[in-house]
């Protein structure tokens, strides 16, 4: 058979000169101060000003304690149902997905907080693909963000909905995962970075709850489920080591309380029973701390890393794949140049990423490289 | 990470869905500076720099004692046929940051005969770095907080100190670079201008600059930590400065300086020269704030341009806004008629070129075949020609074997005679 290549080209293809080498540059030593250390406080004082935005989901049933959970971590009544003066506790009849936002504010750092809550969840009698509105929220919020990215005339700064944390709450049973947390886990496992935790873990004594966090480990690994933190974008061994800690501990076994006690003189945020008092904030007692020092203290601005960087990118890859122009099964590479947009038909896709310069349309038209 | 995930300039956090809330305890998200800070620090930074000035004004020098290292330098001839842009990269670090330098030097700028397209090659070389971020943010599969960003976030315009005022080419390359780049003019070798000199050789460039409309950098006023320390460095533009690589000993102190038969020159004395201002401005105070500036202002509106020109709008010319999988789906179609038309023609092209192929072959097949025959009939005409002598020659040895046979008979019967004579002679003796 012969090999078609034929190029189409009624332009010349201008090779773009090469940006500087950026491989193994020649290390320099100063010799004195410059002022380069400077540089992170310019960026501290700019990202200060612009203000950080933060939208975290929670997924679980009625009565785990979600809304309890998310105005513990936040200090404040941040969750829906503290907000809207008529709530009645209604079970709905389908998943809907519903987000509040608020504005909060530590040492002059603002924080734009959305909290997504998904009444419904795992409610019904039949529960099969109650997961699909979260799934589609998930992937619209990406796909609004996609929409403002290929603008034109882009904002300067893109509103950001996208998830950057969906907290799953485990019932503490003491047994397995359940089949719907399986699928869930797996489906958007897949597409957010999921924190599994148990919940009212004051049901579970110390040897119990071990036992729970072992078994929940070795089936969301038996599953492929991957949770946040994920091994495979541990970007250094300071980090791998720091991850694998976490990795070990979880899923954290929480309790969640807005009401405070006083212990040993000592104002303590913590849930009274006839036994005894449960510190939220005491390691000795529930894991609450550790989930907020995860997500608040030292890894919520990798969370949003993650999230820009592989999940966003993963999803608009996907997408952009879906409006490839095939015509006849042959795969239409189409690059943008320096001048002109051009195009060559080959007769079998290629292997590799290669960019590929081909001939040029009257119009311009579509500005993809194919994989 | 060089290109910072920095939520960029732009309007604040309030807007109408979000409710202000206060918090009854440490939440402890007042880290968030400085775990991004610390993942960048990582990641190290980029920082990209032009020098344009003519050759031997002082661009290597000054960057070498900007950045208080030997970069290696050579000297460059005043016979370069055409400007030609020159980009070093360097590994810095201090204390924890790493800092990835790239130095861009103009070769030849100012040395042609013909200066017309002088700035040409700038404008190019700048554009060139933005196309290929632009490349890189359009392409499917792409790695943008891996990607080593080549795009200058400042350059630093060298003026010769002729105390007089700009001359054309300045005026006409910054004029032709405002919209691309930070420009940040400097006076160089302000060691040979006085005092009262440089003060209105300052007033006569900024005011040329403001009557053709050039816009240079202003350093960033709107946050109170640096607007009252940059509104005074923006009225003390342009900075004059010396630059030095060599120490001579003031005091019990080795410094940077020009030693002169007159005096020293000190370098980083405030009163000699504005070098010490530079390099605040440039690289303490504001290094952050032109690299952003860069991206969210040169780079869009390259962008912006560079996409528009190829016909991506984003609305429809009856001001509806296009919804991308409609501009795709026409683009599309127009596409794949095209497509298929060319495709036609190609094919058509094809059938032709293959016939006349044909038929060219065929020509020569012919060819081919008439002088096998020819050769053909030739050997069998020698044949016959050869078979007819050997047959010739045959009979010719048949014949004379023949005549052989019958001598020798005719000796052999002579010889007997006489023997039988002689023999008869003597049994008659």
């Amino acid at each position: 058979s012969l090999s078609l290549s034929l190029s189409l080209s009624l332009s010349l293809s201008l090779s773009l000169p090469l940006p500087p080498p950026s491989l193994s540059p020649p290390r320099h030593d100063l010799f004195g101060y410059v002022g380069i250390e400077a540089v992170l406080d310019q960026m501290r004082r700019k990202t200060m000003k612009a203000g950080f935005e933060f939208n975290i989901m929670v997924v679980g049933q009625s009565g785990l304690g979600k809304s309890t959970l998310v105005n513990t971590l936040f200090k404040s009544k941040v969750s829906r149902k503290s907000c809207s003066p008529n709530y009645e506790e209604k079970i709905s009849k389908t998943v809907k997905l519903q987000s509040v936002s608020h504005v909060i504010e530590e040492k002059g750092v603002k924080m734009k907080l959305t909290v997504i809550d998904t009444p419904g969840f795992g409610d019904q009698i039949n529960n099969e693909n109650c997961w699909e509105p979260i799934v589609s929220y998930v992937n619209e919020q990406y796909e609004r963000y996609l929409k403002e990215e290929l603008y034109v005339n882009r904002k300067p700064r893109i509103p950001d909905t996208r998830v950057h944390c969906c907290v799953y709450f485990l019932p503490a049973t003491g047994h397995w995962l359940r089949p719907i947390d399986v699928e869930f886990m797996k489906r958007l496992g897949k597409i957010v970075s999921i924190v599994p935790i148990i919940a009212k873990a004051d049901t579970l004594t110390m040897e119990e709850r071990q036992e729970f966090k072992q078994r929940i480990r070795q089936d969301l690994n038996a599953n492929g489920i991957r949770v946040y933190p994920q091994t495979e974008y541990d970007e250094d061994p300071e980090d791998r080591i720091l991850n694998d800690k976490i990795r070990e501990n979880i899923p954290f076994a929480v309790v969640g309380t807005d009401k405070e006690h006083q212990v040993n003189g000592n104002k303590v945020l913590g849930r009274k029973t006839k036994w005894g008092i449960i510190e939220v904030e005491n390691v000795a007692h529930c894991e609450f701390t550790n989930l907020r020092d995860l997500l608040i203290r030292s890894h919520l601005q990798d969370l949003k890393d993650v999230t820009h960087n592989i999940h966003y990118e993963t999803f608009r890859v996907r997408r952009l794949n879906e409006s490839n122009l095939t015509v006849h099964g042959l795969a239409l590479i189409i690059v943008y140049t320096h001048t002109t947009l051009e195009f060559r038909i080959l007769e079998s896709p290629p292997e590799s990423d290669l960019q590929y310069t081909v001939a040029n349309t009257a119009t311009a038209s579509c500005f993809y490289s194919i994989l | 990470n060089c290109q910072s995930s920095i939520p960029s300039h732009g309007k604040s956090l309030q807007d109408k869905n979000a409710r202000p809330l206060s918090l009854s305890g440490h939440v402890g998200f007042d880290s968030l500076p400085h775990q991004l800070v610390n993942k960048s620090t990582c990641q190290g930074f980029c920082f990209n720099i032009l020098c344009i000035g003519e050759t031997g004004i002082g661009k290597s020098t000054l960057m070498d004692t900007l950045f208080n290292t030997n970069f290696e330098n050579f000297e460059s001839s005043h016979f370069e046929p055409k400007v030609k842009l020159r980009a070093q990269t360097y590994d810095l670090q201090e204390s924890n940051v790493r800092l990835k330098l790239t130095i861009v030097n103009t070769v030849g700028f100012g040395d042609q005969m013909n200066k017309q397209e002088s700035y040409q090659h700038v404008v190019d070389y700048i554009d060139t770095q933005f196309e290929s971020y632009l490349q890189e943010e359009l392409k499917i599969k792409r790695s943008l907080h891996n990607y080593h960003d080549s795009r200058i976030h400042a350059c630093l315009y060298f003026i010769a100190p002729s105390g007089h005022s700009l001359k054309s080419l300045d005026l006409v390359t910054m004029k032709k670079l405002d919209s691309k780049v930070n420009i940040i003019p400097v006076i160089a070798k302000a060691d040979t201008i006085s005092k009262s000199e440089l003060h209105k050789f300052k007033i006569k460039i900024m005011s040329e600059l403001v009557s053709n409309g050039v816009q240079i950098y202003q350093f960033p006023t709107d946050d109170e930590t640096v607007s009252k320390i940059n509104t005074a460095m923006n009225g003390i533009l342009p900075f004059a400065v010396v630059g030095s690589s060599e120490e001579v000993k003031i005091g019990n102190k080795m410094v940077k300086a020009r030693q002169y038969p007159w005096g020293v020159v000190q370098v980083e004395n405030e009163n000699h020269c504005d070098f010490v201002k530079l390099r605040e401005m440039l690289i303490c105070v504001n290094m952050e704030d032109l690299r952003e500036q860069t991206h969210t202002r040169h780079y869009e509106l390259y962008r912006r341009c560079k996409l528009e020109e190829m016909g991506f709008t984003d609305t429809n010319p009856e001001s509806k806004p296009v919804s991308l999988q409609e501009t795709y789906e026409a683009k599309r179609h127009e596409f794949l008629g095209d497509l298929q038309r060319r495709e036609e023609e190609m094919r058509q092209m094809f059938v032709q070129r293959v016939k006349e192929k044909e038929t060219e072959l065929k020509e020569a097949e012919r060819e081919l075949q008439g002088k096998f025959e020819q050769l053909k009939r030739l050997h069998s005409e020698e044949k016959s020609k050869l078979d007819e002598k050997r047959r010739s020659l045959e009979d010719e040895i048949n014949t004379f074997s023949k005549k052989k046979a019958a001598a020798e008979l005719l000796q052999g019967q002579s010889f007997n005679t006489n023997a039988n004579l002689k023999k008869d002679k003597d049994r008659k003796k």
